[in-house]
């Protein structure tokens, strides 16, 4: 359910230091590479993480999917370790690892038990400098990927009407493109691109070192310098995207393609962190969507019956602004323009009328808990760390969280007001066609 | 049911966060993977077990490095428990525990957990159903208090059964849109039959029409009792201090007698059978399997270590090695058992365009062919054992994750000293035992083969 998502989109935003000072020893390298480590002896389990700052901001035009390609290959070996084989190293050692790629950054996790935490430190430090990129790999992990986005994409009518959406909201910004790229984009990314690419942005200074766990932080450091300290460093020469101008009237997109029920999606672009509007921005998200007895799922799915799920989401932890999301399904049966009326609706009026306090502090309770609950796990920890670090610096939670505090009903209703109006909004809708044929 | 599978703990924020290799996250955790448990000299599992008066067994670890308590209680009442007509009683019946007690309203319980930031979620399983708190400390007595109402008072009110029937039907519609919702519908059909297993945990719009808010409410009384159930807490929290709340808030939870019921056991023959789903797809979404092994099944750990090996080790696995790492035929492959407490399915599932299913499946096949016809290398045999028993460790890292563990030894009866047995278990694991539980439970000629694609595209030969 969707409103689920948003209590762990802010897992990821809220931290730790203020309520329950974890100790955070911040490091630079020589070469310019920052290193956070955060020591946690609660279980034998430590997470070596490593961000760079790159990610689909950074992609050259007709090239989308690059940083994620990129990001599978990186798996394939190196001179040293030969190809394929990381993984099975970590997972011999009882670890786990994977990575993921954003709009802008790419950022790889390994999670051991914490006497095999020295590992990653070689791996990470070997796959930043030597990788193969061998040929051959290229063109297999190509079509992995196309299957990926086959998967993801072709074939999940939601995804697909959320990947029109964006492409119609943003004119000229990269964030129009999907991170995991366009069909025939993939298929045109050569070995070379990928290179040239990795040569430019898998370097020191363009990558910060999260260590959370049941570690020792000067043991840690002595085998970090050993093996990132002298790896070459060169300036990122990054250019600055598009700037994308002021929407100043609705865009509609449908999709008409196999599928059951109808759906829509509404995105308004909004600003992102720090903007002194995103804290409200966050908790009038949550007095809309933070659990089933907010606004969304209490008026659609529950009195008017017409949904079966109804959602609000927005991260303002981007780079550049991005959106904010409304997504509902029609129950059967129901009329999706009354499912968008339904959710203009609860627009309208949280923009004529100030939310209740209890609401706001529901909201801030929210917040506040799920940053505790957070803690729980070493690998959300560093995940959040990793996320400020992206936006400039991890003291920023800080901000962030006083930022929220602050908060009133009135800055709720403004952020309405400023943001979510007709001229500002792409609406996307799902328009199901045929109906599914079995053969036995 | 557990699944032996290897889990990649990722999320997706808004469809903009990749990774390499996402295994189907809703899918993998909704279960305790107790088989990929094992336990080290450094970090045994610490917990007490008690049985009250009511015969409710009450598990405890205690942890105070964060002030957050866990919950988690099992209800031995599930799928299997349903008659075939009512099917999607028992998640019927999870689904309204939340929707209305004898002082709360629906909107009264969700306003109240949602304003301390606490969760109280319910899930209806093949063989019980939990009922999940997760809280912060400061709001224990708060959460307690919401978690006894809605166990011991719920009234399952007619007007939210009607709402939650309707819900329902709507969800199951709209995962019709899902071609791995379809492949694994079709799949459990064929494998479990008439067994409950087989069908599908929120039943279908038929059987939900014609369930009873009576049926619901006889379920309740005859299944929701502390003598059929596990209560397991995790965190900052003293045993006097659960005492204290136990006392407080579940002290009336009555026993009753049980009815004892022969639960039955799916048939376990292997039949070929070939299901075709078209649909207008660019994939084909694959699963070919058959009938697996019981929770209790002695060729468990061994199933174990050759499933591992076999496509179920993620990277390290040979299904992941050929399909993807050499063909580049697919995203994601692997293989899994569900072992249930009374039988099981073993399964292998991959996506790939349509056009590539045959070459696809003869792959599967031929690696199947592989694993029962010789004997696996000594590197992959040792790598498996030290994955199994080393990570360990990352699976009770945190509290939520030893709550839902030891609910779960308990239900399967592995002892709380299951931690310290699991390595030997697992090290004890041959060769030939490989090649033998490969050999019983893969099948390679009388298998189930639900293929969901563009079929005219896919041209199967199967």
């Amino acid at each position: 359910m969707k409103y689920v998502r948003i209590i762990i989109a802010f897992l990821f935003i809220l931290i730790p230091i203020t309520v329950y000072g974890s100790d955070i020893k911040e490091y630079k390298l020589k070469n310019g590479m920052k290193v956070i480590i955060v020591e946690e002896h609660k279980a034998p389990v430590a997470t070596f993480q490593i961000w760079y700052r790159v990610g689909l901001r950074e992609e050259p035009a007709g090239k989308s999917g690059m940083s994620h390609l990129l990001e599978h290959m990186m798996f394939k070996g190196t001179s040293r370790y030969g190809p394929s084989v990381l993984t099975k190293i970590v997972q011999k050692n009882g670890g786990t690892d994977n990575a993921h790629t954003t709009k802008d950054h790419t950022a790889y996790f390994e999670i051991v038990p914490s006497d095999r935490i020295m590992l990653p430190v070689e791996l990470e430090a070997d796959r930043m400098n030597n990788l193969i990129l061998d040929s051959k790999d290229v063109l297999s992990e190509r079509s992995v990927v196309m299957e990926e986005r086959r998967l993801r994409y072709e074939d999940d009518p939601q995804n697909s009407l959320f990947e029109e959406v964006v492409a119609a909201a943003f004119k000229v910004h990269p964030y129009q493109r999907p991170v995991i790229g366009w069909m025939s984009e993939i298929k045109s990314i050569e070995r070379e691109d990928l290179y040239s690419y990795y040569k430019t942005y898998y370097s020191p200074g363009n990558a910060v070192i999260i260590i959370v766990g049941d570690v020792n932080a000067d043991e840690m450091m002595k085998k970090v310098r050993e093996h990132f300290e002298a790896l070459p460093s060169e300036p990122v020469d990054k250019q600055m995207p598009s700037v994308e101008p002021e929407q100043k009237g609705e865009r509609r997109v449908t999709l008409k393609r196999e599928a059951e029920l109808p759906f829509i999606i509404l995105a308004y672009h909004t600003p992102n962190f720090p903007h002194e509007d995103n804290y409200a921005l966050d908790v009038l998200t949550l007095i809309l969507s933070g659990g089933k007895s907010t606004r969304l799922y209490q008026s659609l799915v529950y009195e008017k019956k017409i949904a079966i799920s109804a959602s609000a989401d927005y991260s303002s932890f981007n780079i550049d602004p991005y959106l904010f999301y409304f997504f509902a399904s029609a129950a059967p049966g129901k009329d999706i323009k009354d499912v968008e009326e339904a959710l203009f609706a609860e627009v309208e009026k949280i923009k004529k009328e100030q939310p209740s306090e209890r609401e706001v502090q529901k909201a801030k309770n929210q917040i506040e808990a799920s940053f505790i609950m957070e803690q729980d796990s070493i690998y959300m920890q560093a995940m959040k760390y990793g996320m400020f670090e992206m936006l400039g610096d991890w003291r920023l939670i800080d901000k962030y969280l006083e930022g929220i505090r602050k908060v009133t009903a009135e800055d709720v209703m403004n952020v309405a007001r400023k943001y979510l109006k007709e001229e500002n909004r792409t609406a996307g809708i799902l328009i199901p066609t045929k109906k599914v044929d079995s053969i036995q | 049911m557990e699944k032996i599978n290897l889990t990649y703990a990722t999320d997706r924020l808004n469809g903009v966060l990749f990774n390499r290799y996402q295994v189907f996250v809703s899918v993998i955790f909704m279960l305790c993977t107790v088989c990929c448990l094992l336990s080290t000299n450094v970090f045994a599992l610490d917990a007490k077990r008690n049985v009250l008066s009511n015969g409710l067994v009450v598990l405890h670890s205690e942890n105070h490095s964060l002030p957050v308590v866990m919950v988690t209680l099992i209800v031995k009442a599930g799928q299997i428990d349903e008659p075939k007509e009512k099917a999607g009683l028992a998640n019927l019946l999870s689904e309204l525990l939340t929707e209305g007690t004898e002082k709360r309203k629906s909107k009264d319980i969700s306003e109240e957990i949602d304003f301390i930031g606490a969760s109280l979620d319910t899930s209806a399983g093949g063989d019980y159903t939990t009922v999940t708190l997760s809280v912060l400390k400061k709001d224990i007595r708060k959460g307690f208090d919401l978690f006894s109402d809605i166990l011991l008072h719920p009234m399952f009110p007619q007007a939210e059964l009607e709402r939650k029937r309707e819900q329902i039907k709507g969800f199951l519609k709209q995962r019709e849109e899902e071609p791995s919702f379809l492949a694994e519908r079709a799949f459990k059909k064929e494998v479990f039959g008439e067994h409950p297993y087989g069908r599908l945990i929120e039943g279908y719009p038929e059987t939900i029409d014609v369930i009873k808010r009576d049926d619901i409410v006889k379920f309740h009384s005859s299944y929701f009792l502390p003598n059929n159930s596990i209560l397991s807490v995790a965190g900052d929290l003293t045993s006097h201090e659960l005492d204290a709340l136990m006392n407080e808030y579940l002290a009336e939870w009555k026993p009753h007698g049980l009815v004892k019921k022969d639960r039955g056991r799916p048939d376990e023959k292997k039949i070929k059978k070939v299901i075709k789903i078209d649909k207008d797809l660019t994939q084909a979404n694959i699963i070919l399997g058959n009938p697996g092994i019981s929770r209790d099944n002695p060729d468990y750990y061994a199933v174990a270590v050759m499933n591992y090996i076999f496509g179920g080790g993620g990277f390290s696995s040979r299904l992941m090695h050929s399909i993807r790492e050499k063909m580049g035929l697919a995203y994601d492959v692997h293989s899994f058992f569900a072992a249930y407490k009374e039988g099981g399915s073993f399964q292998i599932g991959l996506q790939t365009k349509n056009e590539s299913a045959n070459t696809a499946i003869g792959e599967i096949l031929k690696q199947a062919e592989g694993i029962i016809g010789e004997y696996v290398s000594d590197e992959e045999l040792s790598d498996a054992k030290s994955y199994l028993t080393g990570s360990f460790k990352r699976r009770l890292d945190t509290t939520r994750k030893i709550a839902d563990f030891i609910a779960s030894i308990e239900f399967y009866n592995l002892g709380l000293d299951y931690d310290k047995k699991y390595p030997d278990y697992i090290n004890a694991v041959t060769k030939d035992d490989l090649l033998r539980v490969a050999k019983k439970y893969l099948a390679t000629e009388n298998f189930v083969l639900v293929v969901v694609a563009n079929q005219k595209k896919a041209g199967l030969k199967y």
